[in-house]
C-alpha cells in the first residue's frame, strides 16, 4: 500500500550498480580463470611431452 | 590444444556483440519500473542467470546419464563444463537477488522457499565440484560425477517450483504469484521483449562458455593421461 504514497520510483540507482557489477565481475573473473587454467595446463603439457622425449 | 574452430570463434564475436545489445536494451531501451527504480532492471540478467544456471545442471544430468550407458569420458567431461558454468551463474542470481531484496524487501536475506531451496541447490553443485576432485580414479571419478549430477538434478525442479507451491514472497515471472509476493510486476511490451532477449543472449553464452570448457577439460584430460602414463 505505502507505494500508493510514492511520488516516483524509489531511488535504487545504487543497488542496480551493484547488481550489474555483480553480474559482470563474476563472468569476467571465470573467464579469466579459463584463460588462466588453460596457460597452465598448456605449459604442463610442454613439459610433461619434454621429459616423455627425454626419457625415450 | 586442438586448434580452435573457426565456428567457436564466430560463436564468441556472436556472444559478445548479443550482449552488448543486451545490456544497451537493459540500460537504455527497458523502460523504468514505476515503483522499484532502477534496481529492477537487475531483474533481466537475475532471471536470465538463474535459467542459465539450471539448464547446465540439466545438462549434467543428462550427461551423465549418456556417460552411464555408453562409458565414454567425453561425456563426462561435459557434464563437469555444465556443472561449473551452471554454479557460476546461480551465484550471479543468488548475489543479485539479494542484492535486489535489499530496497523492496528491506532485508538483504530471508529463508523463504525459494531463496533456501537455491540454497541448497547451490550447495550441491558445489559439493559435486569438492567431492569430485578428492577422487583420483578418472574413471571412478566419471561414474560418481555421473550419478550424482542424475541424482543432485532432483534440486532443480524443487527450486524451480518452490515459488509456485510453497507459501513464498519471491515474485514469478511466468505463472500466477502467491498472495504475499514481494516486488512483483506487470511487464510492458517492452520489458517482455528485454526479458526474452536477455534469455536468448544468456543461452548462447552458456553455449559458447560450455564449449570453451569443454576444450579445456580436453586438455586437463590429455595431461592427466600423459601424467598418468610417466608415474606408471
Amino acid at each position: 500500500m505505502l507505494h500508493l504514497l510514492q511520488e516516483g520510483p524509489a531511488q535504487t540507482v545504487n543497488y542496480f550498480i551493484a547488481g550489474y557489477v555483480v553480474i559482470f565481475g563474476v563472468m569476467a573473473l571465470y573467464l579469466a580463470s579459463l584463460i588462466i587454467r588453460q596457460r597452465n595446463l598448456m605449459q604442463d603439457l610442454d613439459t610433461l611431452q619434454e621429459m616423455e622425449e627425454g626419457k625415450s | 590444444m586442438d586448434k580452435k574452430p573457426g565456428l567457436l570463434t564466430v560463436l564468441d564475436a556472436v556472444t559478445i556483440i548479443t550482449l552488448l545489445v543486451a545490456t544497451w536494451m537493459v540500460f537504455f531501451f527497458a523502460p523504468v519500473e514505476a515503483v522499484m527504480g532502477l534496481v529492477q532492471k537487475v531483474f533481466y540478467f537475475h532471471v536470465a542467470s538463474a535459467w542459465v544456471g539450471m539448464l547446465g545442471f540439466l545438462v549434467a544430468a543428462v550427461a551423465g546419464g549418456i556417460y552411464l550407458a555408453k562409458g565414454d569420458r567425453k561425456w563426462d567431461i561435459l557434464g563437469l563444463a555444465s556443472v561449473e558454468i551452471g554454479l557460476a551463474f546461480t551465484f550471479i542470481a543468488t548475489v543479485t537477488g539479494s542484492i535486489w531484496a535489499r530496497p523492496i524487501w528491506n532485508t538483504w536475506w530471508t529463508w523463504d522457499p525459494r531463496l533456501t531451496t537455491t540454497t541448497i541447490m547451490l550447495l550441491i553443485y558445489a559439493a559435486y565440484l569438492m567431492l569430485r576432485s578428492g577422487l583420483e580414479d578418472p574413471d571412478r571419478r566419471a561414474r560418481f560425477g555421473a550419478v550424482y549430477a542424475i541424482i543432485g538434478f532432483l534440486s532443480v525442479p524443487l527450486t524451480f517450483f518452490s515459488a509456485r507451491l510453497f507459501r513464498t514472497i519471491h515474485p514469478v515471472v511466468i505463472g500466477t504469484n502467491q498472495p504475499g509476493a514481494e516486488g512483483s510486476f506487470d511487464m510492458t511490451g517492452d520489458m517482455r521483449l528485454v526479458f526474452f532477449f536477455s534469455l536468448f543472449t544468456f543461452t548462447i553464452i552458456f553455449v559458447d562458455l560450455l564449449w570453451h570448457r569443454v576444450r579445456l577439460g580436453r586438455l586437463q584430460d590429455k595431461v592427466e593421461q600423459l601424467k598418468l602414463r610417466f608415474n606408471a
